[in-house]
């Protein structure tokens, strides 16, 4: 179980707080969705929970351990994060990139050996990106990368994925993808997660908790149907909304209707 | 692109093939000069030393020179593939911080005010230029302090701009006090020669770039975890602060004793980390080696251009790179960033 009690950062010793005094619990298989708008601090809070960032005050702890006294390796064995966008500087292939995430399990010398192969290759067909395998990873399209990049999270062999706007480049159908990808494997390999977006649907759909997030504070959490209310979208947003059970979809779906006054 | 299956067999055959490349020129180049010499004749146990003039050529007049060549070469290359590596940018090379920059100009203090003597054996200008990397290495030292607190490796790349820019107006400026001799003589420099006198001037440069290499071998798959990105390397497990001083220090190292031993030769760390990604792929585990391998014969066949197609007074092995280094940069530009 990850979790972070009274956290609080700046980024610089004088400046304000980026995040003041937030407390989340992800429970073991949990999906939880962190929402707020821009600049409220949710790529800073997945790096606090991944251990990139020590927080000022409080703590973050995987299983009662405190993140930032693990050994980096160590922690990328348990928790692994897929960034909002990556780029190589070189030619790697998709199957290149995915062994990068054997990375922590072997020694300083070690080489990827069969067994690190066919964990990737596995990783590849759980995204369905076996095709790519072989592809230079630059020529991808968004979705493709997205998708060998959260393989390369898999082949990590975490028990905990954080990924930071999963599908904020992508198109709608790309979208639903990766959407469907992460329930399967959350599904299937009981991968917990916790999600950073904007998408208040795909919020909706995937996670079982949200947490909101404004001025780095936390205003409001719990379950994804006691929290996704028109009050709280206004709250979060300065948006007025309707948020509605869709008969077809078969979950809460949220119309944004205009700026509230 | 291969499966990397087979990686041990295909680092192994970079290894094999790179350094037989390397193996082959070391032999080879020493052959090659004004005075022609046999090969057979220069391995020919029978014939004393004393009286066997092509082995004193090969082995005293040329062989040193080839060695410095491969030293020199080998270091800017993979001094190149470190910096393209954490910088994060292509266009990176050796001199890209400022590191030659500050050799140079140490260099080119000690030519314009007579303070070349030599001591205890080793010639000033090479402590110079030792002297002047280290200076510059540690304003990159401070640099890479810096980003501790989040400066990004564009703003370490534009520093290390500004630094050359600056080390280099402070070498013209004191090349302006300097008389015509002097200005001459520093120019030469600055176009490079590997003109070594004995292997005494090999082996004082070769403890730094051993020290270096060693360093920079633990660091092959942090590079390619790196080119990724910092946060993909952390969230991977990857001490980026700490690897990101040994590698910059240790390129740092490798520039500076290369450029004591054969001068700034342009380029040679800008050509050979891509064409050894052409040939090898991106994988670091085998850019590394090879980088190190053809950098060492990259350097060795221009040096040998440079001393045999220009008569007797031959050409500074520098304007060789540079006279090959500026279209290939063009190409590479136009080519890879249309």
């Amino acid at each position: 179980m990850l979790k972070a009690r009274d956290v609080a950062f700046a980024y610089e010793r004088q400046a304000s707080l980026v995040i003041d005094g937030v407390s989340l619990t992800v429970p073991r298989g949990a999906i939880v969705g962190l929402l707020g708008p821009n600049g409220s601090g949710k790529t800073t809070m997945l790096r606090l929970l991944s251990g990139t960032l020590t927080p000022r005050r409080g703590d973050v702890t995987l299983d009662g351990v405190a993140v930032g006294s693990l050994p980096r390796r160590d922690l990328a064995r348990r928790i692994a994060v897929v960034p909002q966008e990556t780029h190589s500087a070189f030619d790697f292939s998709a199957l290149e990139i995915v062994l990068m995430g054997r990375y922590p399990h072997l020694g300083a010398f070690e080489l990827e050996g069969a067994d690190d192969v066919t964990i990737a290759r596995d990783a590849l067909a759980a995204t369905g990106t076996s095709a790519l395998e072989s592809r230079r990873f630059a020529t991808l399209s968004g979705g493709e990368k997205q998708r060998v990049v959260i393989a390369s999270a898999l082949a990590q062999a975490s028990d905990v994925l954080l990924l930071d706007e999963p599908t904020a480049s992508l198109d709608l159908g790309f979208q639903l993808d990766i959407t469907a990808l992460l329930a399967r494997l959350n599904r299937g390999r009981g991968v917990t997660m916790v999600v950073s977006t904007h998408d208040l649907n795909l919020a909706a759909t995937l996670c079982t908790e949200l947490v909101l997030l404004k001025d780095g504070r936390v205003i409001a959490d719990g379950q994804t149907r006691a929290v996704l209310t028109r009050e709280t979208v206004r709250a979060l947003y300065g948006v007025e909304a309707e948020v509605v059970e869709h008969a077809r979809a078969g979950r809460l779906t949220v119309v944004p209707l205009g700026r509230a006054d | 692109m291969a499966a990397p299956t087979d990686l041990r067999r295909r680092i192994a055959w970079a290894i094999a093939s790179f350094g037989a490349l390397a193996a082959a020129v070391c032999v080879l180049a020493p052959l090659v000069g004004t005075t022609s010499i046999n090969l057979s004749r220069v391995f020919d146990r029978t014939i004393p030393f004393a009286d066997n003039v092509d082995a004193q050529v090969f082995f005293v007049a040329r062989l040193p020179r080839v060695f410095a060549a491969i030293l020199v070469g080998g270091s800017f290359a993979v001094a190149g593939v470190v910096f393209q590596a954490f910088l994060r940018n292509p266009l990176a090379s050796p001199d890209t911080l400022g590191v030659s920059s500050g050799a140079t100009l140490a260099v080119v203090v000690v030519i314009t005010f007579h303070l070349d003597v030599a001591l205890f054996g080793v010639s000033a200008l090479s402590v110079a230029s030792f002297a002047g990397s280290a200076g510059s290495l540690g304003v990159v030292y401070l640099m890479s302090i810096a980003r501790r607190r989040g400066t990004s490796s564009t703003v370490l790349l534009l520093a290390g701009v500004a630094l050359s820019a600056f080390l280099g107006a402070l070498n013209r400026l004191v090349q302006v006090i300097g008389d015509y001799t002097d200005v001459f003589r520093s120019m030469r420099w600055m176009m490079g020669s590997l003109d070594v006198g004995s292997y005494t001037d090999i082996v004082v440069p070769l403890v730094p770039m051993t020290a270096a290499l060693v360093a920079i071998a633990t660091l092959p798959r942090v590079l390619d975890l790196v080119s990724l990105g910092e946060p993909a390397a952390e969230s991977r497990g990857v001490d980026v602060r700490r690897a990101e001083r040994v590698a910059l220090v240790s390129a740092s190292l490798l520039t500076g004793s290369a450029v004591s031993l054969g001068g700034p030769i342009p380029f040679v760390g800008f050509i050979v980390p891509h064409i050894v990604r052409l040939i090898v792929g991106a994988d670091h585990r085998l850019v590394l080696p090879a980088a190190a391998l053809l950098g060492g014969s990259f350097l060795v066949a221009c040096d040998l251009v440079a001393r045999t197609a220009f008569g007797p007074a031959g050409m500074p092995v520098g304007a060789v790179t540079a006279l090959l280094g500026g279209p290939f940069f063009l190409w590479l530009l136009f080519r890879r960033f249309r």
